[in-house]
């Protein structure tokens, strides 16, 4: 998904003089031909993350789209006051891409995790955030976003799904339950294989979506309503129950149980290793969500 | 909230900022804290940017972002001066519907290019803006020779702001791209906890910028310090004024 972006990206800036790349000396070997072309809409600040996403809010306000690119970590977590005033409070937007995703380079350990990306950016308002599960899905939403004067996170990831589902705002259907269903599952971005493989014994809908805000209540209250049962399993990629508050208010109206998978909130797993590890210490390996499910609807 | 048009202001004169201070205030106590930046503002409005109530989204306007939004009674007083503001919004300052706070909110203050309060973040802003202007073509690296009207940037911090680490990686970059038309005001009143042993001015020419030092309250020789050619460097203005105003 990386080299795409940089690749889709990149060739915008031949057509839309608006756009300039911000990068803090992360994938500036990507860039390196749109410097070439656009040698002052390609800047890289250095290692200053603060600096990387206030020029983004500096560049906002002349009219510029800048997108603003590295490790999530240092992008949402370091200068988080930074997206919060120097983009939200001032009123601009960006097209924020970051990388390395909950523990993409786990090898890496601990500082080059984020995990709570998509959780602190929720404590914003005004964000659209997108969770692709393939390199198409990802491509299509930065171009939308750069096409936008919106704040938008596109939370790339080295692993996703073998095939793409959707780059729309809203829930897809990929596999329907009976009318007798034990419920639905919402799959987001590149867990929907992992989801698939686990709930292939269970009668259940299982939805999907990359984008996961603003989050599409509407969809899930419809697809709860066709459903046997208003349980409601949630599969992220990130901090687990980060999106709990989205599914309580789409079902506010009906009793319903929901439940949360994604990265342990409760421990620091301090461990290297490969992200498939890290997937079965958090239970986000196919066994870890085919147990998960099927105590949640088998209740 | 929608920006109201300001009309015609009635005190518009340098003697009349004690008076526009006054109706936000209403007493003398707070003054001081106001006021360290009272004469840099009123230079930069009478004398040097381009820029008037008329022209506020102006691609071609100069930029004056207040990044030390604390004490903003005497910005406010000198936008209302030059018209950007009328009287009565002076009054109601700080109220649950004015739009005049504590610290400026720029969807709130026709003129008021970015909101401020929490310290460290003007300088990134203004090197993101000089960047952008840059970028559009709006702004060459200037040169001694140039003498086309271009847009400038000028962002105005505290002495006791600089110690946030943000402003030391806007510092760096600005001098190592070239970026001339960005000017950096620091209002110098000795109220940084630890200090600049050596001054201010030494950490930003050290890193490639143009650094004068003046009084601050010389309007001739803030406005001197103001128009002196740097050419492809960002230019600072240190503005010392008396200790802890």
């Amino acid at each position: 998904m990386r080299d795409s972006t940089a690749s889709v990206i990149s060739h915008a800036m031949d057509d839309d003089e608006r756009v300039a790349v911000l990068l803090a000396d992360i994938s500036t070997d990507r860039y390196a031909r749109a410097a070439g072309r656009h040698p002052h809409r390609v800047i890289n600040v250095g290692i200053r993350e603060q600096l990387l996403v206030s020029a983004a809010g500096g560049l906002a306000l002349t009219g510029m789209r800048p997108v603003v690119h590295t490790f999530s970590s240092f992008l949402v977590e370091r200068p988080f006051e930074q997206l919060k005033l120097d983009l939200g409070h001032q009123g601009v937007g960006a097209v924020v891409v970051g990388i390395g995703g909950s523990y993409d380079v786990s090898a890496a350990g601990r500082t080059h995790m984020a995990p709570g990306d998509v959780a602190l950016l929720d404590t914003l308002p005004g964000w659209t955030v997108h969770v692709p599960g393939h390199a198409e899905e990802a491509d299509a939403h930065v171009l939308s976003a750069l096409a936008s004067d919106e704040r938008v996170y596109v939370r790339l990831s080295s692993r996703g799904n073998a095939a793409s589902h959707s780059w729309g705002p809203n829930l897809v259907t990929v596999r329907e339950g009976s009318a007798h269903s034990a419920g639905v599952v919402v799959a987001v971005g590149p867990m929907l294989d992992r989801v698939l493989t686990a709930t292939r014994e269970l009668d259940v809908t299982v939805l999907y979506t990359s984008t996961v805000r603003p989050f599409d209540r509407a969809g899930l209250n419809r697809a709860v309503a066709a459903a046997g049962t208003a349980d409601v399993l949630v599969v992220e990629p990130y901090l687990a129950g980060t999106s709990a508050h989205e599914i309580a208010a789409a079902l506010r109206d009906h009793p319903h149980r929901q439940l949360g998978l994604g990265v342990s909130r409760d421990m620091e797993l301090r461990r290297y290793g490969t992200p498939e590890e890290h997937d079965t210490a958090h239970g986000l390996d196919v066994e870890g969500i085919a147990t998960a499910a099927g105590t949640f609807f088998r209740r | 909230m929608t920006p109201q048009a300001a009309s015609p202001a009635v005190l518009s004169r340098y003697a009349d900022l004690p008076t526009l201070i006054g109706l936000m205030t209403g007493d003398e106590k707070h003054q001081g804290a106001a006021t360290s930046t009272l004469d840099v503002l009123w230079v930069l409005y009478d004398r040097i940017l381009n820029v008037s109530p008329d022209r506020v989204d102006d691609p071609q306007r100069d930029r004056f972002l207040l990044s030390k939004g604390h004490g903003p009674m005497a910005y406010y007083a000198v936008l209302a001066a030059k018209g950007f503001l009328d009287l009565g919004t002076l009054r109601r300052w700080s109220e649950f519907d004015s739009p005049l706070g504590q610290h400026p909110d720029r969807a709130l203050v026709p003129g008021v290019e970015i909101s401020s309060g929490s310290l460290g973040h003007g300088l990134g802003l203004a090197v993101g803006t000089a960047l952008g202007l840059r970028a559009q073509g709006l702004t060459t690296t200037r040169t001694a020779k140039h003498t086309a009207p271009e847009p400038r940037v000028f962002v105005l911090v505290g002495d006791a702001e600089l110690d946030e680490g943000s402003n030391l990686e806007a510092i760096q970059l600005a001098g190592r791209l070239e970026l001339g038309g960005l000017t950096t005001i620091v209002i110098d009143n000795g109220s940084a906890t630890h200090g600049w042993p050596g001054g201010i001015a030494s950490r930003f020419t050290a890193e490639g910028w143009t650094a004068h030092v003046v009084n601050g309250r010389d309007h001739d020789a803030l406005a001197h310090a103001f128009t002196q050619p740097h050419p492809r460097q960002p230019l600072v203005v240190v503005a010392e004024v008396e200790r802890n105003s």
